[in-house]
């Protein structure tokens, strides 16, 4: 009798503890909350501690959840629990943007803040590598059409770049890049080896008639050792290009700025990865970045909207401004003063 | 027992002799080798341990001093948008940046083109003018006066101020150009240049810029969260592990639990993460990013840890002694608090710090929770976002900037600081207070 009195006495006081936690959480929140993609977070970042150092508001807190991640978060509804603003490397998807509204999160305010590109390198000791997207799709796919003729699909067969198009070296094919967890590996499957798919008339010819079939050649990486995943860190890449001078690496153009010394971009398509040509749209592998912002939490969260100044002041996000220092590519002017009067106005996205 | 019987007997005995004297030898090169295996094993782990800690001191130690720039910078109204009348405001937003722009053409007036201007700008930090605002809002009299000041250089001047930029490589191929050599040089024999010892690494929170960034901010997170992770398990721990080892009667249940406690030790710690998400943020409505999460979180990590090795120390106090006590008419919560537990605590202590060693290291279970975030404010309370210390590690090493390169060392060196004193504390409590039977 007392062992189970005494367990029910426990048990009482167990709950009583668990009622008061509850009592003592937030009330208020005094700081942004940015969450999203790890793309877009080396410049956030630069943003949030810009902003916290010249307002009397308290420096933003930015998590790096991944561009979905900080969606489904941000989706999550209304209120201070949830965070006010999303950054993605890709636009809302239709689904999330419904998620976002089944969830009472309507009015959403998307900034489209520049570019990013992403780049093909190898070391400096090495020659430059020219090289197109199509020699890059039959390069690292898995199935590739076979090289005797005919348009059957194979397992890559290629062993060397020159195997797959004879202007480039006689060295083994070696690339060093992202996991399938990356955006950067997103991004590159599918402008660069999507898009040297489409070069191939038997798999273009698939786009219209099996879409998904046509997906399912362009982004599957091949697995046979040729491409070698070196985990999210792009440090970590730009040191295994240093001390392996036949392998190539990819990257984001910001560290390819960083480490001019060490690496060297190939041209793709003929372009080499510049400020100049990431901006004008010719360098083929380059991706939007954005950021959402909750309306709803504009006037409640203090801050919100001088934020939103401060990211699309000529100051950050012009051609000469801090962000372009970090490595992010601006947008064209028209663009930029339009957007930012858009924005200014907190006029909010539809998704057609 | 003729002579020949003899004989072949004591023909029998040296052969077993020659046997075992053969096997005898096999048995002591066994022997021999199995030391030898050992051997290697301990240097190889050794020489493993001297690079990883040679390799981070070699690179992090700069990162503890920090290069200044001497500039005279004129504080003039136009310059910066504001007069001394400014409100605080305004002030904060001036354009300090312009100041200091200008008074480095000053030093090299014959820079005239944007990319030569934009060369010259990079010798100072961005974080130079949070100094002289600094300076500014704390005396606005100083508008309009010119004022000398020490400003920390950009990353790329630290850079080649250290010999990190080969210089014998094509200009193309530098990021420090040939006409900046020049610039810095001249600037160095003016005495312009200075190398000082790195307070900002300890006194700042996170930063963007490798030469403002500062552990300060991780670390006071580390230690909140420690505080509630301490607090919390370690009484849990130590009232449960005398539970079951004194009082709890020895049946199915208290097996159940015990094997429990003994899975959950072994749990990977990125479900103790989902777990918290769950409970603290979801249920509660705790904050996210806030050390109380991370606490709690790493408390539940930590409790079978400590409830183990308190049962352990327990267990290894001689029944004599709970007998003799018995015996003196001593109840069974004073043989327990007044013997036992006193006896059992240098096992508990070390049990505890152990734990506490592996909730500093741990960064999966506050992916989860919001911990791993870019927060430069230096937590104060319990419920300010905060990061730790080694989720900034993971942060740095992440970054393009060269000068994180650095920091990332040193904050490694930081941690494995904190970690060997807390494993030392161990051993010294156990050294001083352990008794033996």
């Amino acid at each position: 009798m007392t062992a189970k009195r005494s367990f029910f006495t426990a048990a009482i006081a167990t709950a009583l503890v668990c009622t008061a936690i509850t009592a003592t959480a937030q009330s208020a929140r005094d700081q942004i909350s940015i969450v999203g993609s790890s793309t877009v977070f080396p410049f956030a970042t630069v943003v949030a501690e810009r902003f916290g150092q010249t307002t009397s508001f308290k420096t933003p807190k930015i998590e790096s959840t991944g561009s979905g991640g900080g969606m489904k978060l941000f989706c999550s509804g209304v209120g201070v629990q949830y965070p006010d603003i999303t950054n993605s490397s890709r636009r809302i998807k239709k689904g999330e943007f419904e998620n976002c509204a089944a969830n009472g999160v309507t009015d959403i305010i998307e900034v489209l803040i520049g570019f990013d590109g992403i780049t093909l390198a190898n070391s400096v000791e090495a020659d430059i590598l020219e090289i197109s997207r199509k020699d890059i799709f039959l390069a690292l796919a898995k199935e590739v059409p076979n090289p005797d003729g005919g348009d059957e699909l194979v397992e890559n067969p290629y062993q060397q770049w020159s195997e797959v198009n004879p202007d480039l070296p006689d060295i083994d094919i070696e690339v060093i890049g992202p996991p399938p967890t990356s955006g950067t590996r997103d991004a590159f499957v599918e402008l660069a080896m999507e898009g040297g798919c489409s070069a191939i008339e038997s798999i273009a010819a698939l786009e219209d008639t099996d879409e998904d079939k046509f997906k399912a050649v362009c982004h599957t990486v091949r697995e046979d050792g040729a491409f070698i995943e070196a985990g999210e860190n792009d440090n970590l890449i730009v040191q295994k290009l240093e001390s392996n001078r036949d392998a190539l690496g990819i990257f984001g153009f910001s560290f390819l700025e960083q480490n001019s010394d060490i690496v060297q971009p190939s041209l793709i398509d003929g372009f080499e990865p510049t400020f100049e040509s990431i901006a004008d749209g010719s360098y083929p592998v380059s991706r939007p970045l954005y950021f959402y912002v909750k309306k709803a939490h504009i006037g409640v969260i203090p801050g919100i909207d001088d934020y939103l100044l401060e990211f699309t002041s000529e100051g950050a996000w012009g051609e000469d401004g801090y962000l372009a220092d970090k490595g992010m590519i601006p947008l064209d002017d028209d663009i930029r003063t339009e957007s930012a009067a858009s924005i200014a106005a907190f006029e909010t996205m539809t998704m057609d | 027992m003729t002579e020949q019987t003899r004989q072949t007997q004591v023909q029998a005995m040296s052969d077993t002799t020659i046997r075992v004297r053969q096997s005898l030898k096999k048995r002591y090169a066994r022997e021999k080798r199995f030391r030898l295996f050992g051997m290697i094993a301990i240097i190889a782990s050794l020489t493993f341990l001297a690079v990883l800690i040679i390799s981070i001191t070699i690179r992090g130690l700069p990162a503890f001093k920090q290069t200044f720039i001497n500039l005279d910078v004129t504080l003039d109204a136009q310059t910066l948008g504001v007069d001394e009348t400014a409100d605080e405001n305004a002030l904060r937003r001036a354009n300090y940046n312009g100041a200091i722009r200008n008074s480095l053409l000053e030093l090299f007036p014959d820079v005239s083109s944007r990319k030569e201007k934009r060369a010259l700008y990079s010798f100072v930090s961005k974080g130079g003018q949070y100094d002289l605002q600094a300076q500014v809002m704390a005396d606005p009299a100083l508008i309009g006066q010119t004022v000398n000041v020490w400003l920390p250089v950009g990353d790329d001047t630290s850079g080649y101020l250290r010999g990190h930029i080969d210089t014998t490589l094509p200009e193309k191929k530098r990021r420090f150009k040939d006409n900046q050599i020049a610039w810095v040089e001249e600037l160095r024999s003016n005495g312009q240049i200075e190398t000082r010892f790195n307070s900002t690494f300890f006194s700042r929170g996170d930063s963007r810029e490798p030469e403002l960034a500062g552990i300060k901010g991780s670390l006071f997170g580390s230690l909140l969260t420690l505080l509630v992770t301490l607090t919390l398990s370690f009484p849990i721990a130590v009232a449960t592990a005398i539970y079951l080892e004194e009082f709890a009667p020895k049946n199915r249940w208290t097996d159940i639990i015990e094997v429990n406690i003994n899975n959950l030790a072994a749990v990977p710690s990125i479900v103790f993460g989902l777990l918290g998400l769950a409970i603290f943020i979801n249920f509660f409505q705790l904050p996210r990013s806030a050390p109380i999460v991370g606490g709690l979180v790493l408390s539940l990590m930590t409790l079978p840890t400590i409830i183990i090795s308190a049962r352990a120390a327990l267990k290894s106090v001689p029944p004599s002694i709970r007998d003799a006590a018995l015996g003196l008419g001593a109840s069974r919560l004073q043989v327990v608090f007044h013997h036992v537990l006193p006896l059992a605590m240098p096992g508990i202590l070390t049990g505890t710090i152990i734990g506490m060693a592996q909730a500093l290291g741990e960064t999966a279970p506050l992916l989860m929770i919001g911990m791993v975030a870019f927060i430069v404010d230096v937590p104060t309370t319990l419920t300010d976002p905060a990061t730790v210390l080694p989720v900034q590690i993971f942060q740095w090493a992440d970054l393009p900037e060269k000068g994180f390169v650095e920091k990332t060392s040193a904050a490694i060196m930081v941690l494995l600081g904190f970690l060997i004193l807390m494993n030392a504390t161990a051993v010294f409590l156990r050294r001083k207070f352990e008794r033996k039977w």
